[in-house]
């Protein structure tokens, strides 16, 4: 047998070589949010490269079905930003970066309308308006929607955008990529710092390998912004693609950039529980918005046993009422099925933990009893298919099994709230790698308004950033480029080590096992040392075969950073002593209004040290207190919070 | 439950390559790129595939299985016999990377070159009002995931590479279709469909609709009805009646967006 491996390319003993580009600004990630900064950059005249871990137009953005929050009022008249505000701050457990919530609601309407004059063609209403639907937490129907492949309609028109500003270049300056250029299956595996006019290190460019090649790749640019997605990669169960290994959050780390809040992991209440090959993988929850129940293995409709204190007023109290708000949404409350997802995710395994789940281990979403065949295939074509091929279960004739499985982080990259500027000057965060927008857990819709409103404020933010630096750009220090090389190439350098396929499926399960949906002070110990004995494992993982495209080796280098993050979570997951949204421990069931006043702030205080520290939240503006009955704000906050409080938010709402 | 399945793959790069046989266990409801995976971490570590999210949803994972075209993460192992050899080979019409990856740039220089949707001006943001009939059709075609399978199957470029500067494949025109019939786009790119990305190369065998792994209807849908369009520009004798003597203005043409110049 002819043995292939390895074949062809570079191997690791080539004379090591790196291409260098010059940019202005460099973006990491071509996702929604990594599109629209750059788009947002290039528009400010900078010159612009969008590296792309998969090819241009797959990332994870594609996967994202249910639609885009904004409060443009189409299907209801009623729905203003400050409805939105509310919605997102309840949503996220009060523990948002309130400026950032403020902001996405303020403008995410328009960025909703700009999508659509770059091509974007949204589901409409009667009125030839963009149609908007119904979605946990959320108080009006909100969601801009195409069907349910929202996330493919956004990436595409973004990508589209970015196609035609290339062909404006193409016409004024003779090359499409003189001034926007996508750096497709290209991975960067170390941001590069320098130390700037005061002193103190900035952002001196960015280093990685092209994947095809396997050749390094050097971007010597005074701007990044990070747009890398999230981190789910790190668990089993999980709705996330092969991309999201936390990337954006190490490389911020690594450099010295700071991470909030990690403990707050989304598990999204609907993943497919079967097949186990599809284990994990989304159900939209537009299902629920559009009509779908949840039942037990009796038939019951549980969500009504679930209602949390903090949410009893504005959800229906029985199935009668529920049913009804659909058609009447004005004199009826919202069934329990639209909460948000944290309080679903719950809710579902405590069925399963009592007996009373589906023969898969998971519950029913049933819609089939609830909906017409043709309405079903009309609103949920996507899961109509994927439930049909995958699983073959027919979605308007029965069923369908689901479970929790990992699908957000709300922490990430302490940021900026107006310009995405991390605490490294030069360094950006948008989108899901950046923390503070969802608090503590993340209502459905927000994601994709996040990546619009934040990726132009972040595309902006660097711009004007490279425009203020002058002519004074720093330098890429060599020894940081040799450095960088010799890590990239050590997995392949090392004969016989472990195998990156294995460890990456001990995390995994590791990660599972212990920093899941319900956290306990014993497991989080036991994960944290598990991860101590698996990062001295991954000193000597090796990755056999050659320099171009070999994902063993893609892999290998991807396991620093999922390592890194499982840490992050676990040892803040371990500090926060209390329940809120995405971060539920069994040894502290209840919601600590002392703690809300708390953000844990992760970083590096040694090339291999994480260290953690609480950082009083910034105290909510008042004019946005006044948003909030008092009453709804005592369940959240303590005494001290509330004596200040002026008097003219009671019952405003 | 389990068993154990015949898997042949095609290993290599641009250079040289071979046919590599693997025996690879398979549990129920796996697809076929769970198989490639489990090859990968058991026995071939460095095994070349391109994939993203194993749902169908991002077109990555586009290979051929027993010679037709198709996505790894929606093609079940439920319908082999357990005993078949499957046969995995990269994209034929494109060149190789190595093993199941495949260079895919073609498709991407030829998206450059269609004009982009060119609104009114005069319409601001949250104004445009179009009805759902109208965008639906249009919205059949966004559907599309570009796992470039219609471009892999169509034989105007699988088996005549010389084609490849005269003619976009299905894909492409499909493009082309879905901005001609944008409610709110303002361009003519009919005469471009025909004479700068080939549309009268397409001889209507419906391969892309078979592979389509979004079941768009590729032919019937957009590429017909595009030759329809231009048809009716270029031939219609009124049309050209009416240029000629003066009464109808010739429709604005739009031209193919040049390419770069160095």
């Amino acid at each position: 047998m002819t043995d292939f491996a390895g074949y062809g390319g570079a191997t690791p003993h080539d004379p090591p070589s790196v291409d260098r580009y010059t940019y202005d600004v460099v973006v990491i990630g071509a996702g929604g949010s990594g599109l629209r900064a750059a788009i947002e950059a290039r528009l400010r005249g900078k010159k612009t490269a969008i590296i792309s871990k998969s090819l241009f137009g797959k990332a994870h953005t594609v996967m994202a079905e249910g639609g885009c929050a904004a409060s443009m009022g189409n299907a209801n008249p009623n729905d203003n930003w400050q409805v939105h505000y509310r919605d997102t701050m309840r949503g996220g457990k009060f523990l948002n970066n309130w400026r950032m919530a403020e902001l996405h609601a303020k403008e995410a309407p328009e960025r909703v309308w700009e999508l659509e004059a770059w091509g974007a063609l949204f589901d409409r209403t009667p009125e030839g308006k963009i149609s908007q639907r119904n979605f946990g937490g959320h108080t009006y129907p909100r969601l801009a929607h195409v069907g349910d492949r929202t996330g493919l309609e956004m990436i595409r028109t973004l990508q589209q955008k970015v196609v035609a500003m290339q062909q404006a270049d193409a016409v004024e300056l003779g090359d499409p990529e003189a001034m926007i250029k996508v750096f497709a299956e290209t991975t960067i595996t170390r941001l590069v710092t320098a130390p700037g006019s005061g002193g103190d290190d900035v952002i001196a460019g960015a280093f990685g390998y092209l994947r095809d090649t396997g050749r390094f790749v050097l971007f010597e640019a005074p701007a990044v912004v990070l747009a890398t997605g999230g981190i789910g990669k790190t668990f089993k169960v999980t709705s996330n693609s092969w991309e999201y290994t936390g990337d954006g959050h190490s490389l911020a780390l690594l450099a010295r950039a700071t991470l909030l809040n990690m403990e707050f992991v989304q598990f999204h209440p609907t993943g497919m529980v079967w097949p186990p090959s599809v284990r994990g993988l989304l159900v939209t929850e537009s299902v629920r918005g559009d009509g779908g129940v949840l039942r037990n293995s009796e038939g019951k409709r549980f969500m009504f046993d679930y209602v949390p204190d903090v949410f009893r007023a504005q959800y229906a109290e029985t199935e009668e009422e529920g049913d009804r708000w659909y058609t009447d949404p004005d004199n009826n409350r919202r069934p329990p099925e639209l909460l948000p997802r944290d309080e679903v995710a719950r809710a579902i395994n405590s069925e399963i933990k009592a007996g009373r789940g589906s023969p898969h281990g998971g519950v029913f979403l049933d819609i089939a009893s609830r909906r017409s065949p043709e309405y079903i295939l009309s609103r949920l074509p996507s899961m109509h298919h994927q439930f049909k091929e995958l699983a073959d279960v027919d979605i308007t004739a029965e069923p369908m099994e689901i479970g929790p499985t990992c699908h957000y982080v709300m922490g990430g990259v302490e940021v900026d709230p107006d310009t995405g500027a991390t605490l490294l000057p030069g360094l950006f965060a948008v989108g899901e790698v950046s923390g503070g927008m969802h608090g503590s857990n993340r209502l459905g819709g927000n994601s994709l308004s996040d990546l619009l409103v934040f990726g132009r404020r972040a595309g902006a933010g660097a711009a004007d950033y490279h425009s203020g630096l002058g002519s004074s750009i720093p330098a890429v220090p060599s020894a940081a480029v040799e450095a960088a090389e010799a890590e990239a190439l050590a997995p392949l350098d090392r004969d016989g080590g472990e195998s990156p396929y294995a460890l990456h499926a001990e995390l995994q399960q590791m990660m599972n096992d212990l920093v899941g949906l319900i956290r306990r002070e014993s497991e989080m110990k036991a994960a944290l040392s598990s991860l101590a004995e698996l990062r001295v494992r991954y000193a000597s993982v090796a990755a056999p075969g050659g320099r171009a495209y070999n994902p063993g080796w893609h892999l290998a280098l991807d396991l620093r950073n999922m390592l890194l993050i499982a840490e992050c979570i676990a040892m803040a997951a371990l500090e926060r002593q209390e329940s809120r949204g995405g971060h539920t421990r069994d040894d502290f069931p209840e919601m600590s209004p002392e703690w809300r006043k708390l953000n844990l702030v992760l970083s590096m205080d040694g090339p291999e040290h994480v260290s953690l520290r609480r950082q009083p939240l910034v105290p909510m503006r008042e004019d946005l207190l006044e948003l909030f009955d008092k009453g709804e704000l005592e369940k959240y906050m303590t005494d001290d919070e509330l004596t200040g409080l002026p008097a003219a938010s009671e019952g405003s709402h | 439950m389990g068993y154990k399945a015949k898997f042949r793959v095609w290993r290599g790069d641009a250079g040289a390559g071979a046919l590599m046989d693997y025996e690879v266990e398979v549990n129920e409801g796996e697809v076929v790129l769970d198989v490639l995976h489990r090859l990968q971490a058991t026995q071939a570590n460095d095994l070349a595939i391109r994939w993203n999210c194993k749902a169908g949803k991002c077109g990555s994972c586009s290979m051929e299985i027993n010679g037709r075209p198709r996505l790894g993460c929606m093609t079940r192992m439920s319908i082999f016999e357990e005993s078949e050899v499957v046969t995995v080979t990269p994209m034929r019409t494109f060149p190789v990377i190595r093993d199941l990856v495949t260079d895919v740039s073609f498709n991407y220089a030829k998206a450059r070159e269609i004009p982009s949707f060119t609104p009114d001006p005069s319409v601001g943001l949250g104004e445009f009002r179009m009805q759902q009939i109208d965008v639906e059709r249009s919205q059949e075609f966004r559907k599309c995931i570009e796992c470039f399978l219609c471009q892999d199957t169509c034989h105007a470029i699988r088996d005549h590479e010389e084609n490849e500067t005269a003619f976009a494949g299905p894909r492409f025109h499909m493009r082309i279709a879905e901005l001609e019939m944008h409610p709110a786009d303002t361009a003519d790119r009919r005469s471009i469909a025909q004479d700068d990305f080939g549309l009268g190369l397409c001889n209507i065998t419906k391969c892309c609709t078979e592979v389509c792994p979004e079941h768009i209807k590729i032919t019937d849908n957009a590429l017909i009805p595009m030759k329809e369009r231009v048809a009716g520009r270029k031939y219609d004798p009124l049309v050209w009646l009416g240029s000629k003597i003066g009464l109808a203005r010739p429709p604005k043409e739009t031209p193919k967006v040049p390419g770069p110049t160095k």
